[in-house]
């Protein structure tokens, strides 16, 4: 269990820094958690935080890797569905560096 | 080892939230879909509640997971199997299910778990 | 007296044993898995229509909606929330649990 501190709010995090609560996210604190995590975000970024809070929304779970690349690819285009573009953009790992910053929970079954 | 597919089957018995078995099978379906094997889900007795259309949980405040099983698809999991006579003995029809699913006889069921190599029960 | 079933009587016989047991005039409080027993098309549904001159039956609605059956509350058969729940205790004498 940790804490984190954004705009004056203290958000309750797990001890590897996931948000506890989903509504707690605001972009305010995805940009909080990606200086964390040495990410700057660029619009691109965005584009694959925004499908994941929207299919963690859908399908109440974090998609594993290989799902989020074949999803991604239908939706963005194959440039973009594609491990290493999105590797390019969260070097520790397209699920749990951008599950993270998106405050979701870990993707099920990453260790 | 590379190469080899098994067939694997899930059957799931028990109706959600009452018990942690069907979360825990569906948690544990969504991890082997990672090893690119043979699955299949099996729906029988009150394993049919799980996929049931409209479940509201606010009031038990416990996490509805009943939207996951729509993203299996995803996962390439695509065989569902539900149990003819176990809807018939609640009242519930294919139409009242959240997903795609094939109905068989509890015979064909039989058949099917017969055709595995692994049979996970849940 | 109130008599609470928490099981799916397709899945175990404690509805069956509390009904045999339980005395005229008694509540029945259907909860957790139990519930599906007073949705309609269960197989349960005409054992619980057949007793419910001799008792009450009453289902937690909480749980009926989390397993998407909210709507299909057989007829004879009054939903309580968590305070009639509550109240159904406390306005019994005593309460046996069905496990």
């Amino acid at each position: 269990m940790g804490t984190i501190e954004v705009n004056g709010k203290t958000l309750e995090t797990d001890e590897e820094g996931y948000l506890t609560t989903l509504d707690d996210w605001t972009e305010e604190v995805g940009n909080f958690l990606a200086k964390q995590e040495n990410v700057e975000l660029t619009p691109n970024h965005w584009e694959v935080i925004n499908f994941l809070r929207e299919y963690y929304t859908e399908f109440q779970i974090a998609p594993a890797v290989r799902v989020l690349t074949k999803s991604i690819g239908k939706k963005l285009g194959a440039d973009k569905g594609n491990s290493q573009y999105l590797y390019e953009l969260f070097p520790y790992g397209p699920a749990k560096q951008a599950c993270k910053i998106a405050g979701l929970p870990k993707p099920t079954g990453c260790v | 080892m590379e190469g080899v597919v098994k067939k694997f089957m899930f059957v799931n018995r028990k109706a959600p939230y009452g018990t942690i078995y069907a979360l825990e099978s569906l948690e544990v379906v969504l991890i082997s879909a990672a090893f690119d094997q043979d699955v299949s889900l099996a729906f029988l007795d009150d394993g049919v509640y799980q996929l049931k259309k409209g479940q509201q949980t606010k009031g038990i405040e416990t996490k509805n997971f009943s939207p996951t099983y729509r993203a299996l698809e995803g996962y390439d999991i695509e065989k569902l199997y539900v149990e003819k006579e176990a809807l018939e003995a609640r009242g519930l029809s294919e139409d009242d299910l959240l997903v795609d699913v094939t109905v068989l006889s509890r015979a064909e069921m039989g058949a099917l778990m017969e055709e595995q190599d692994v049979v996970l029960s849940f | 007296m109130l008599h609470i079933i928490n099981k799916s009587p397709l899945e175990r016989n404690t509805l069956d044993a509390c009904l045999a047991v339980a005395q005229e005039g008694a509540t029945l409080l259907l909860i957790e898995d139990a519930v599906t027993a007073a949705s309609r098309g269960n197989a349960a549904e005409a054992r619980l229509r057949q007793v419910q001159g001799r008792f009450k039956v009453c289902v937690l609605q909480p749980d009926l909606d989390a397993r998407g059956l909210g709507d299909r509350l057989s007829e004879g058969i009054t939903s309580v929330d968590y305070g009639g729940f509550v109240d159904l205790v406390a306005n019994n004498k005593n309460c046996q649990s069905w496990l």
